[in-house]
């Protein structure tokens, strides 16, 4: 029997009953068009959350002091020890290849800034170097960004996001105002692009930069101490708050003391040193190179653990891939299920369709048709059903889609994977929920058929 | 001259769970090409069995069925299919016609599963030349809901003609119309029969077998009259056609 034949016959006895194979059609419709919003939906959302973290810096890597062990035993967080000093930063700027841009970061908690009669406590004040904004994609709205030559010479001068703007300066432009941090007055010289709230839904905008040196050295003081020595926190003496600019950095050491005893003393332990590879795909790779120059520079024997802790925001990335992931998987699931549920309504009315003609089917044999004619003409029929449900159920399912992403402003994105495989499921749906009432309809003896009332 | 159809010591036995209940008990009749046989007996001599065994639709329990000198009573079921679509016609006592489907459509429907060399227009044109055959050509856009019985049956044996096969089988075929029409159709199958088609009809009525030229008598099982032509005279079979 010829295909083409057996698609019209299949069309003319589909027609005949137009209402139940409408019906029909709908579990597929339904099915289908599920699965293709939530594909559109899921990929939407990931290529959303890629963007923001591409946004946030997609090949930077944040190094942390690691944790840090209280006389005792008892371990602190993360960041507590005092083991990365400026020098770990200008060390893997020089060493690491895979290193385009670095930054140390000294941060500021819990300190207000206050403009006029208006006080506010930043939710991030950084101390930073001029390379942090390239580093974390960050561009100036208004104003000019702050030099090296500001951070050597622990310059007041600071940027703010565009949330103090408003809150503090009231909307008006702050360039060329004094906001005091803390104790200390900085000129304000640049304003932050608007950049919103990160995947933490934290305002990011609420920001305060500064040079490292000035927010170390002027307002939060040194944490004097090593790993080992914690008690000191905040040093009142006068002379390391107040800090005449234009003194070197850290007192000179000698070579025999940068050489032989490279832990001692801390005057300027850092928070953070962030790092941009030089591309996403080297990040790994500066990841490597970042934990070998750091064990060797803090004499780490090989059995010991790292004092610091490295984290890219490839891995978060992943991360983040991995969750939006498992909920498309979920919902696709549960759309896939709706799908069977489809395929049995499709069952059932093939079922039907066979007693309902058996008489014709008997003629058939009667008249010619062999078993797999027959088995032909109802797994077409079948298949035609459901393929022609799952047409109508990927441009329901992108109506779907388009009204999500319309009125929920949801983030969809049309994915012809999922078009061409929603074809291929109904049709193995057709295939699969067909075959058995085909099979039986092929089966039949033409003398019984005949013969059925 | 081979004969056309040739059964030899045909069983035919249905296995009812631990009944056996034999229905043919060793039948044997020849037909040759150009005959018009009745098949004749009361209900249950097994004329039906007999009957779907010659058409190819049901298999003997043990005996040799040759159709144009080729065993087809275990042959394979698609080579029966095959037989069943070009060389045997069916028309049945309740038409058995595609509901909704157009009286062309109806005819040409066998043509779909054998003749796939044919293109559309050359299987509509042959059944345009089948209804003329029957004289209802200009019906051939009809439902069959919107045919009388008569008309019916003669789309359906425009069907039976469609793949112009040696031999036609009818069913009973007046079994459902009044008896002016079963005339109309009767002739239609003298007709045939005179343009040298095969025609065996099974019926229990006298008045329509009379029509025939040979009558093959049936009862319980066996065949009690009209086994082999050369039983019947030449003069019994004019005597048929006066009847007529």
């Amino acid at each position: 029997m010829k295909t083409f034949s057996a698609f019209t016959t299949s069309l003319v006895s589909l027609r005949r009953n137009i209402v139940r194979t409408v019906l029909t059609m709908l579990g597929i419709v339904i099915g289908i068009a599920a699965v293709i919003s939530m594909m559109e939906l899921g990929s939407g959302s990931r290529t959303s959350l890629r963007k923001s973290i591409e946004k946030m810096g997609a090949n930077s890597i944040m190094i942390m002091p690691g944790w840090m062990m209280m006389p005792g035993g008892a371990r602190q967080a993360t960041g507590t020890a005092v083991s990365l000093i400026p020098a770990d930063a200008e060390a893997i700027g020089e060493n690491c290849p895979s290193v385009a841009l670095y930054s140390p970061v000294v941060r500021g908690s819990a300190i207000q800034i206050i403009f006029g009669n208006v006080n506010w406590e930043p939710a991030n004040l950084y101390g930073v170097a001029p390379a942090y904004l390239k580093i974390r994609n960050w561009q100036i709205g208004e104003g000019r960004e702050f030099t090296d030559a500001e951070v050597a010479s622990n310059a007041r001068v600071c940027l703010v996001g565009s949330t103090i703007v408003r809150e503090v300066f009231g909307g008006n432009s702050p360039i060329g105002c004094e906001l005091r941090i803390g104790e200390v007055a900085f000129e304000v010289i640049g304003v932050l692009k608007t950049k919103g709230a990160n995947m933490m839904g934290m305002d990011e905008d609420d920001v305060v930069l500064t040079p490292w040196t000035t927010l170390r050295m002027r307002v939060t003081g040194l944490k004097t101490g090593t790993a080992t020595n914690t008690s000191s926190t905040v040093s009142n003496y006068p002379g390391d708050r107040f800090a005449v600019s234009g003194v070197a950095l850290y007192p000179e050491q000698s070579s025999s003391v940068t050489d032989d005893n490279l832990f001692y003393p801390r005057f300027t332990q850092i928070n953070q040193i962030v790092v941009a590879a030089e591309s996403a795909e080297l990040t790994d790779q500066a990841v490597k190179e970042v934990t070998a120059l750091l064990r060797e520079r803090h004499r780490l024997k090989p059995e010991q653990d790292d004092d610091f802790r490295i984290r890219n925001s490839a891995e978060f990335m992943s991360m983040l891939d991995q969750t939006s992931q498992l909920m498309t998987n979920l919902l696709l699931g549960v759309a896939l299920i709706s799908l069977v549920v489809g395929g049995v309504g499709i069952m059932n009315i093939m079922l039907i369709s066979v007693t309902e003609r058996t008489r014709e089917i008997g003629l058939r044999m009667a008249v010619g048709a062999r078993s797999r004619d027959i088995l032909k003409q109802f797994l077409i029929e079948a298949v035609t059903l459901c393929v022609s449900g799952g047409i109508i159920g990927i441009i329901v399912g992108r109506a779907i889609s388009y009204g999500i992403e319309h009125y929920a402003k949801w983030p969809v994105e049309s994915s012809p994977e999922a078009v061409i495989a929603a074809v291929l499921v109904s049709a193995g749906v057709g295939i699969v929920f067909g075959f058995y009432p085909a099979w039986k309809a092929s089966r039949l003896d033409p003398i019984e058929a005949l013969r059925y009332e | 001259m081979t004969p056309l159809i040739e059964l030899k010591d045909i069983y035919k036995t249905y296995f009812l769970g631990e009944i056996d209940v034999p229905v043919l008990k060793g039948i044997s009749i020849s037909i040759q090409r150009g005959e018009y046989v009745a098949l004749m007996g009361s209900s249950g001599s097994g004329k039906s069995t007999l009957m779907n065994i010659l058409g190819c639709l049901d298999r003997p329990t043990s005996g040799d069925y040759f159709f144009e000198n080729e065993e087809v009573g275990r042959a394979s079921g698609d080579r029966r299919a095959q037989i069943r679509n070009t060389k045997i016609g069916f028309v049945f006592q309740n038409f058995n016609l595609l509901a909704r489907t157009s009286a062309l459509d109806n005819v040409i429907m066998p043509l779909t599963y054998t003749a796939q060399h044919l293109s559309d227009a050359e299987c509509r044109r042959r059944g345009m030349a089948a209804l003329e055959q029957v004289g209802i050509a200009d019906r051939y856009r009809h439902y069959p809901s919107q045919l009388s019985g008569g008309q019916q049956q003669r789309v359906a044996i425009a069907r039976a003609l469609i793949n112009r096969p040696p031999v036609i089988f009818a069913d009973e075929p007046t079994g459902n119309l009044d008896s002016h029409t079963s005339v109309e159709v009767m002739d239609m199958f003298s007709k045939l029969n005179e343009e040298g088609m095969t025609v065996i009809l099974v019926t229990h009525s006298n008045e329509i077998a009379s029509c025939a030229k040979r009558s093959i008598h049936m009862s319980d099982g066996l065949v009690v009259s009209g086994e082999f032509k050369e039983e019947k005279p030449l003069t019994a079979k004019r005597a048929g056609e006066d009847k007529k």
